[in-house]
């Protein structure tokens, strides 16, 4: 219940953000958009934990910003990678444990080596994960586990 | 001014993109080019919004960032099963993603 | 004056940074090097112009879009190089390792 009540909310903050009308017609067909809608999900029985997690925003706050300084930081890596002359790259495919639990907490293990710049996720298994590297700094940065520590999985926020 | 420059940066983006387009070799980097070619629109769009001072033209770009990213994932599926919609439940088994 | 400056900055480095991706995506040998220079552009430099852009438009509607633009950007660049690369691995292309 909590979670359709916050779906609806979000989904009637993002109808105003983007529409920015306040005139009574305008607000009474954003309404009708939000039902239709909030209807459409519920019959695809997409509300849940997962799709929708309200659940650990503190720590998923955290999270973020340290996969923003993470980021910035591998950008200038690659950055300087490439305009460095020669052979500047030495490519490695490596397989990572995933020590999260919940599902959602894998995908965002996986999400977040990706969006880094040197590192993509390549395939995703039940409890290991293929990474492919852009170069041995960054693949050993990864084996030390420590992005892997801050993702907030279920267990360790709730 | 800055928006002219920021067009133009994007713009020279685009056409790199295009030529490793145009290059190949294998499909996959043609879908790579392609994604970073949408990804750049979404982005060339944004700054003509402003250059033009029309900033109805965002939700332009918003749209294009959605179907951008559902495009790539349905030409990778087509190039990866050869089909895009199977008729009937005769290959279902395949039809399922890794 | 200094907003103005900042943007301009933003906008520059952002454009650069895209450059930059698009020299890589023919710099690097094989596909999945290829991967990492397309995300380059993927997140910095997105970010960069489009908050050059939102410091030009302050705190309003126009903003909140961008923010908005970002987010999906953030989110749908990932899943799909993600997919890319999948599919390329399954498709049998073999990346060009250095050990």
């Amino acid at each position: 219940m909590t979670h359709i009540i916050s779906l609806t909310i979000t989904l009637s903050l993002l109808w105003l953000g983007l529409s920015g009308h306040v005139e009574p017609l305008m607000l009474a067909i954003g309404v009708a958009s939000v039902f239709l809608v909030l209807f459409i999900t519920l019959r695809m029985e997409a509300v849940d934990h997962t799709r929708y997690p309200i659940h650990f925003t503190s720590s998923l706050f955290r999270f973020w910003r340290y996969l923003v300084r993470e980021i910035i930081l591998s950008n200038i890596d690659v950055i300087r990678r490439i305009l460095t002359p020669g052979k500047s790259i030495s490519p490695q495919m490596i397989t990572l444990p995933l020590p999260q639990k919940s599902d959602l907490a894998k995908v965002m293990y996986a999400n977040a080596i990706t969006l880094t710049p040197g590192t993509v996720s390549v395939q995703l298994d039940r409890d290991t994960i293929m990474v492919h590297a852009l170069s041995k700094e960054a693949a050993d940065a990864l084996e030390t586990g420590e992005m892997a520590s801050r993702v907030p999985d279920d267990e360790a926020s709730s | 001014m800055m928006y002219a420059a920021a067009a133009t940066a994007i713009l020279v983006t685009i056409g790199l993109a295009l030529a490793r387009a145009l290059l190949g070799p294998t499909v996959y980097d043609r879908i790579l080019a392609v994604n970073m070619i949408g990804t750049k629109t979404v982005l060339l769009i944004a700054v003509f919004a402003f250059l033009s001072g029309r900033t109805d033209i965002l939700d332009i770009a918003l749209v294009y960032a959605l179907i951008n990213f559902i495009a790539v994932v349905a030409v990778l599926k087509l190039v990866e099963l050869g089909y895009l919609f199977t008729s009937g439940d005769t290959e279902e088994q395949e039809a399922k993603p890794e | 004056m200094i907003l103005e400056m900042l943007s301009w900055v933003f906008l520059v480095a952002g454009g650069l940074l895209g450059i930059i991706g698009g020299i890589g995506i023919h710099r690097f040998p094989d596909f999945f090097s290829r991967l990492h220079a397309a995300g380059i552009t993927d997140t910095l430099c997105a970010a960069l112009i489009l908050s050059g852009l939102g410091l030009q438009s302050g705190f309003s509607l126009v903003s909140f879009k961008l923010v908005l633009i970002f987010a999906f950007i953030l989110f749908t660049s990932p899943t799909a190089s993600h997919a890319l690369a999948n599919a390329a691995l399954h498709g049998g292309v073999k990346p060009q390792l250095d050990d």
